[in-house]
């Protein structure tokens, strides 16, 4: 893997060792060198003869088009960070240590953030998923920390004994646990790694605004494609069935025709994409209901039934197909919408179970009727 | 933007102490401090995400954790089992 180095930030040229392969072999410390050889490992950082990696804090053009790669999901698996100590500027035993998660996105902002600072970041192994996330499943948890505090060297490194924890870590993180294991104090940081400077010079206080998350429209707007992408890949199989649905004749399945008569739901279908994982996350605030079910339901029927209409007009439908169409796609919508609890920082899981205990069934026997009537309107006339 | 109001937060203020935490943790500041205890102020905020239940030394809240998400709770449904948050697949989990 080819290494760049990147322009070293503050002080601390004359503490860095240029070549990471120097570093390696001390004696002092046996580490596979893999945490030395990342992109965004600027040269080396010794302290008390344990020779940690220095990261750079200022982001490159390729750690932004990571980003958005893993914002799309085309490498959103893999975008990984040894874990371990780093140090940021010239750290020395009285610096910050600022805990990470080992998900590229969620390392790099931490970096970027702490431009400037001299301190030190502890990355958590969290099977490269992000703060949030592994949080909830645990994998960013006490476990992990008192693991890593151990591990890492970090009780040597420094004298005091804090932690900054991401706050949205704390779903994880049981605080008087990791004190009672390692003796360091957990406080929690921001939620947002931006907002760490300020925290840090107002005392290791976070103001109100700082410890609520929000969910603005850019917000929802980065998460759609990891909405959209999953339902595309289903889109294959839907076009298939709809093909199927429109080639059924007496005589069998005929294709000549399925593919003009079908046309107006194989198009559907990627607008109940659109309109479920991406118009509706978008309007959200608006949308009336507290229920992402109902939202959907409503955006559905407010783009279906004016569309069902020209559909109808185009492809010469009758009633019934029109009504298979507005039923199917609304009941598609509003399956997306629910999808999007996931992303959102604010539906909990007994609201979505409780939804779901009515909308699935709903889902399903909607997509069997639309079918039926489909069916019957075309098989059933020409017999 | 407010979800659905069946959040399985509890609050039981005779164990608090009046530490703090649980302002610290929650992310949508569903409790506040008020005269060295801390009052459940909008328990209609709250997302389940179990802060400040791990994080209460004394037990005075409680709270069936987990993250909202669908994809979870269907495959949870289908095979009928707790959700199964699959994040690591490539569903747009959390
Ligand atoms: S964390 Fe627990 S003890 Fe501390 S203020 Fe909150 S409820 Fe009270
Ligand atoms: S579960 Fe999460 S959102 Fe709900 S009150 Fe606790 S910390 Fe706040």
């Amino acid at each position: 893997m080819d290494k760049q180095f990147q322009p070293v930030t503050g002080g601390n040229k004359s503490m860095l060792l240029k070549s990471p392969a120097a570093a390696c072999c001390g004696p002092a410390q046996k580490i596979d060198d893999s945490i030395f050889r990342q992109d965004f490992v600027t040269g080396t950082f010794i302290n008390e003869q344990v020779t940690f990696p220095v990261a750079a804090t200022l982001l490159t053009r390729k750690d932004r088009w990571n980003h958005v790669k893993a914002r799309t999901g085309s490498f959103r698996n893999n975008f990984t960070v040894v874990p371990g100590l780093y140090a940021v500027g010239n750290p020395s035993s009285n610096s910050d240590v600022f805990v990470s998660a080992n998900y590229g996105m969620s390392f790099n902002y931490l970096r970027e953030a702490l431009h400037g600072m001299n301190a030190w970041i502890l990355v958590l192994d969290t099977k490269g998923i992000n703060v949030w996330c592994a949080a909830g499943k645990g994998t960013f948890g006490t476990a992990e920390v008192v693991n890593r505090i151990r591990l890492s060297g970090v009780e040597k490194v420094v004298k005091h004994r804090k932690i900054i924890v991401p706050q949205l870590g704390a779903p994880g993180v049981d605080a008087a646990e990791v004190q009672k294991q390692t003796g360091f104090r957990v406080m929690y940081g921001p939620v947002l790694a931006k907002d760490i400077k300020a925290y840090v010079a107002a005392g290791y206080k976070a103001t109100g605004e700082m410890r609520i998350i929000k969910f603005g429209v850019i917000d929802r707007l980065v998460l759609t494609p990891m909405e959209i992408n999953p339902a595309m890949k289903k889109y294959p199989q839907f076009a298939l069935a709809v093909l199927v649905i429109f080639g059924l004749t007496p005589e069998g399945i005929i294709f000549k025709n399925a593919f003009y008569d079908g046309m107006p739901f194989l198009l559907g279908g990627l607008f109940a994409v659109l309109t479920g994982a991406f118009m509706t996350p978008m309007l959200l605030p608006f949308v009336p209901f507290r229920s992402f079910a109902l939202k959907g339901l409503l955006t559905g029927l407010a783009v279906f039934v004016p569309l069902s209409f020209s559909m109808a007009d185009v492809f010469q439908y009758s009633e019934l197909t029109q009504l298979a169409f507005v039923l199917l796609f609304t009941a598609f919508t509003s399956y997306f919408a629910v999808q999007f609890t996931g992303a959102t920082t604010f539906t909990h899981l007994s609201g979505v179970k409780k939804e779901l205990k009515y909308a699935l069934p709903i889902y399903i026997v909607t997509a069997v009727l639309s079918a039926f009537l489909i069916l019957y309107d075309r098989v059933g006339g020409m017999i | 933007m407010k979800y659905l109001q069946n959040s399985t937060l509890k609050f039981f203020p005779e164990k608090c102490t009046g530490c703090g935490r649980c302002t610290e943790v929650c992310p949508h500041a569903v409790f506040e401090m008020s005269d060295k205890k801390a009052v459940m102020k909008h328990k209609d905020k709250c997302m389940e995400c179990g802060a400040c239940a791990k994080n209460c030394a004394f037990g005075a809240i409680s709270v069936n954790s987990g993250v909202g998400c669908a994809a979870a709770v269907i495959t949870g449904m289908l095979r009928g089992t707790e959700p199964v948050c699959g994040c690591d697949s490539s569903s747009g989990c959390c």
